[in-house]
């Protein structure tokens, strides 16, 4: 079966001009896909930045809730009821909001702020100058180190600014595993200090960070939650439920499944056509090796291989453009969202099989139909 | 009296139905012999190609029998009747169908790959026939940058390679002018045709009628006589 293998392959990529189309075709098809698929999973791990960096095991928050960024506050006494909750084993408050600061330059620039407990700092981010300790300190804030660390004027420890009149003083730089989605940069501080320095409503808490005993009382504590009427979420579910959020219920997901869908119509018009185009250039070719001799299922191997041979090179040529461009995209864009998963891989691979898939079935068609009686005929 | 490789009985062939049927080959009989070199003659819709593709096992017919070396061809399933072809039938072509994107060494051992010989001693035998057909040199040249009359020699080479014992070769002289055709043909009945191989050429090239052992002559489907030589003398 490997000479018939060969045969089909030499045929294929001696074919110059049509094999260069075929790839071309896929290859780019391929790049759109990963690349929409990629900005899309980018814009979702992002939107889902606070909860991936303070990393608590359960939020509790209003049921309301459909985004982190968006928050409702919740009553102190919330914090209260669950820490009386069985299976919890610490619970502390976590404040998210955003603020305008005024840089030593004059220039306002807003600014995601998060207030941490203050006793237990819980969720704060590892720090690559400054001490922790210094938190405690008058007027202190982390700065955030992450694409929109520049927005701040790329402070150093001891850099100052203004925020609603109150002096702020960057007594850390920290980094986090995700930077956000809405080009603010971060600051964090102390819990009492947020609330001291950023006006706010009668409540207070934007979330509160539960810890279990074990995980077997996630349930249970989730449960209580919902009996006092807030919602606790694990960080997974929280992460969906952002992530659900802007897939359904924005245009992004929508504009990102069209273009997608786009690109995978663009790959299979191309390929489709190009290799239609090179079984009905070979067809008689084909009639000619059926008159000699060659089986049915010979002739389909050879296509059923010419179409995967070239629908895996343009997959693995499309995989390896899509990461050198955000590669490079992400060198001079560093607020550039764009994540290369598996499912991303994945889902191209299985749109790259349909392409084959469908390419393959017309050409199969089309040869088995070509009688060698036909060839004789001329 | 030579051994018997192909005996047609009673063939006949239609297209079509009621108001548009075509009977291209009516009620024919006749049996080509090893060691010879059979021409199926006759003006064009006559039915020559018709009948050359139910003796190949081509185009099934509509009655009769095809029986080669003993086998009734017809009897057999799609795949056993590929391989039959395969292993017992070398066919030469009007147009050659050679892969323009081959060599020509990879063209000529084309029916030895198809039997799922190794490719390297498949390319080896190819190379050989081609230097029976006086076209080793060109081995490693793709066939379309050669003249008609070299195409027509490769087409030869393919057909042989694999060593079977009837050669079917469609109007082998139609793309070549006269010379070259008759120097194939020549070469043909020189090299190609010994007694264990049966020829059986379809043309209506009456210049070549010289290198015909037997003649078969047909007209609107139907057989109008068989004879040695030049038909037209009868």
């Amino acid at each position: 079966m490997g000479g018939i293998l060969h045969i089909a392959y030499k045929l294929l990529v001696n074919d110059r001009a049509k094999y260069a189309a075929l790839l071309v075709g896929i290859s780019f098809a391929v790049f759109l896909m990963i690349e929409m698929t990629s900005l899309f999973a980018g814009i979702l791990t992002r939107s889902s930045a606070t909860v991936i960096n303070i990393g608590a095991s359960i939020w509790v928050m209003d049921p309301a809730i459909q985004t982190v960024a968006n928050t409702i506050p919740l009553p102190d006494y919330v914090l209260d009821e669950v820490r009386s909750i069985p299976g919890v084993k610490y619970a502390v408050p976590l404040y998210s909001g955003a603020a305008l600061l005024k840089l030593p330059d004059g220039l306002y620039q807003a600014a995601n702020i998060i207030g941490l407990d203050d006793t237990s700092l819980f969720g704060r981010p590892a720090l690559d100058g400054g001490n922790i300790q210094d938190i405690f300190a008058e007027n202190a804030f982390i700065a955030v180190k992450d694409s929109e660390f520049y927005k701040l004027e790329s402070p150093k420890v001891g850099a100052e600014f203004e925020l609603n009149d109150h002096r702020g003083v960057i007594v850390g730089i920290a980094h986090v595993a995700s930077s956000g989605l809405f080009g603010v940069p971060t600051l964090y501080t102390t819990y009492n200090r947020a609330l001291q320095y950023i006006p706010s409503t009668r409540f207070t808490i934007s979330y509160l960070l539960v810890e279990p005993k074990s995980l077997a009382d996630v349930a249970s504590i989730k449960q209580q939650v919902t009996a006092a009427g807030y919602l606790a979420l694990t960080k997974d579910e929280f992460v969906k439920k952002i992530s659900d959020f802007y897939k359904y219920k924005t245009g992004i997901g929508t504009n990102m499944l069209i273009m997608t869908v786009i690109s995978f119509i663009i790959g299979l018009s191309i390929s489709g056509q190009t290799f239609y185009t090179f079984v009905i250039e070979n067809l008689e070719k084909f009639g000619a090796l059926k008159a000699i001799g060659a089986k049915g299922r010979e002739l389909i191997l050879m296509i059923l291989f010419q179409a995967t041979f070239v629908s895996l090179t343009g997959y693995g040529v499309g995989v390896g453009l899509c990461a050198l461009i955000i590669w490079m995209a992400k060198l001079y864009l560093p607020d550039y969202a764009a994540t290369i998963t598996f499912s991303n891989l994945g889902l191209a691979f299985v749109m790259v099989v349909v392409i084959a898939a469908i390419s393959c079935y017309v050409g199969v068609r089309k040869v088995l139909r070509i009688e060698p009686f036909d060839i004789f005929r001329g | 009296m030579a051994e018997t490789a192909i005996q047609a009985v009673g063939l006949n062939k239609w297209f079509g139905e009621g108001e548009a049927k075509t009977h291209a080959v009516k009620d024919m009989s006749f049996e080509a012999y090893f060691g010879e070199i059979l021409y199926v003659v006759g003006p064009s819709g006559s039915g020559k190609t018709t009948m050359l593709s139910m003796i190949s096992g081509i185009l099934r017919p509509n009655s009769g029998t095809v029986t080669i070396e003993g086998s009734d061809i017809w009897s057999l399933g799609n795949d056993a009747l590929a391989e039959f072809r395969l292993q017992k039938i070398g066919f030469v072509f009007q147009d050659f169908h050679l892969f323009p994107r081959l060599t020509t060494a990879e063209n000529v051992a084309i029916p030895l790959i198809l039997q799922k010989r190794n490719w390297n001693a498949a390319l080896k035998e190819a190379e050989a026939d081609l230097e029976i057909v006086g076209l080793k040199e060109r081995a490693q040249l793709p066939p379309v940058k050669m003249s008609g009359g070299e195409q027509q020699r490769v087409a030869i080479a393919r057909a042989i390679v694999s060593r079977p014992d009837i050669l079917i070769l469609d109007e082998p002289t139609a793309s070549l002018d006269g010379d070259t055709g008759r120097n194939i043909v020549k070469f043909v009945r020189e090299h190609i045709l010994s007694d264990q191989r049966c020829i059986v050429i379809v043309t209506h090239d009456s210049r070549i009628f010289e290198f015909a052992d037997r003649i078969v002559k047909m007209e609107d489907g139907r057989l109008m006589g068989i004879g040695r030589q030049n038909l037209d003398a009868q």
